[in-house]
């Protein structure tokens, strides 16, 4: 998650001070992990620096800040870009998990046994989210219920390789 | 290939052996269905049972259940020495009165009668069992409004969402009170929506009640419910292994 846009999308919802918007974040996006004043002060920054948000003085707020910031046209132009841009599907898990899975094979190891220990692995965190969902709010439901889904896909190319296994040891001995 | 099983090692609060198979192999003409499995399923459990189509996953339940009597092994019943049975030792008789009063069975459709509103569907083995008309309705209507389904009481399985449906059919399972609930690819046919629902309420009612359960299912996410899963590939059930240890000593 782009932190950095995240917190000009959400000051692009209304001009905010600092305190404010890490508590917005917060109630959005940090369920398991809040964010630093420290880190939204230097993203602040940052985005002053890049044009993409300026100060509009200093007021009193919730928080001891006086300022208020305002997204910028450029700052527009650009959360636009952000949210319309297509994220690049991960695959990072797969790859690694392919890679030892070869080695394990090229290894005459017991591939089958490390799918399996991965298997265990992903329901472990799937039980966990599946929990952390009872009672929570809509929202919290809605993150827990992507990273299911993505650990699913991850669970379902598990099986799949597991039952394909004596193909590609064949496959791997022959290359 | 090898027939090896993972199953996750969580832990939890049950202690007592409810269901304990030993050595259990079912052969249908050639094809080799269970090939000596050794489970033990405790008291209050939720059990996801996963593994590839044709592993042996519904014969497994099956066996269990004594719907099917193993050609070897044994399947012992109870939580006491003293109330323990040998459910492959019963006759067919004794093994249809242990499946009506103690065990419930929820599959992934086509088991509500269709002419029958929802509260008939629900008190059926309630009547089955010898209760009153009367009674057995009264119950069936607490059920279906545990299930959230008060409303629909009246309606016809026609008239149901496939969520609904389900729900009734979990009622009418759990409606005589049974120690083990067998589902069978359950929420098989129902989006991930009114899956969600169906497992929530399975799974609080069964931990509500106690109620030992027993899920067959390919879904992950309805996996996700159970206490921890086991897997079935070839026929076999082996014993889980520790994660940590498993890495550890690799």
């Amino acid at each position: 998650m782009d932190n950095t846009l995240t917190l000009l999308g959400l000051l692009g919802t209304r001009p905010s001070h600092g305190y404010d918007l890490k508590h917005s974040y917060d109630r959005y996006f940090g369920a398991q992990k809040p964010l630093a004043f420290g880190q939204v002060y230097a993203t602040l920054a940052r985005l002053i620096k890049n044009g993409l948000i300026l100060t509009l003085g200093e007021e009193s707020g919730a928080g001891p800040d006086r300022k208020r910031y305002e997204v910028t046209e450029a700052g527009r132009s650009r959360l636009v870009e952000w949210m319309f841009t297509p994220d690049i599907p991960a695959a990072t898990l797969q790859s690694n998990l392919f890679a030892k899975t070869v080695i394990a094979l090229l290894l005459g190891d017991d591939a089958e046994r490390l799918l399996d220990v991965q298997r265990a692995e992903h329901m472990s965190r799937m039980r966990e989210l599946t929990a952390a969902k009872r009672g929570a709010t809509l929202m919290n439901v809605l993150m827990c219920d992507h990273a299911l889904f993505h650990i699913e896909a991850d669970l379902r190319w598990i099986d799949l390789t597991a039952a394909r296994l004596n193909e590609l040891r064949e496959q791997v001995r022959a290359a | 290939m090898s027939t090896a099983i993972a199953t996750t090692t969580v832990p939890t609060p049950h202690t007592a052996v409810l269901l304990s198979a030993r050595g259990l192999r079912v052969t249908f003409g050639h094809t080799e269905a269970l090939r000596g499995v050794d489970l033990d399923i405790n008291t209050g459990e939720v059990i996801a049972v996963m593994g590839p189509s044709g592993s042996g996953k519904s014969t497994l339940l099956h066996a269990l259940a004594g719907v099917i009597v193993p050609d070897a092994g044994t399947v012992s019943y109870g939580s006491t020495p003293a109330e323990t049975v040998e459910i492959c030792a019963l006759d067919e008789t004794a093994r249809a009165r242990l499946r009506l009063t103690d065990f419930g069975f929820v599959f992934q459709f086509g088991q509500l009668l269709p002419d029958l509103s929802a509260i008939d569907n629900v008190s059926i083995p309630l009547l089955l069992g010898g209760m009153r008309r009367k009674d057995a309705l009264r119950q069936a209507r607490t059920w279906l409004g545990r299930l959230g389904l008060a409303e629909q009481a009246n309606q016809r399985p026609t008239e149901l969402s496939g969520g609904q449906a389900q729900r009734v059919a979990i009622a009418r399972a759990l409606v005589t009170g049974p120690r083990v609930l067998f589902a069978d690819e359950p929420t098989g046919s129902l989006d991930s929506l009114a899956a969600e629902n169906v497992m929530v309420l399975l799974t609080d009612v069964a931990r509500e009640t106690g109620t030992t359960v027993l899920i067959i299912t390919h879904d992950a996410r309805t996996a996700s419910y159970a206490d921890r899963e086991i897997i079935v590939r070839d026929g076999r059930v082996t014993a889980g292994f520790a994660l940590s240890a498993s890495v550890a000593g690799s």
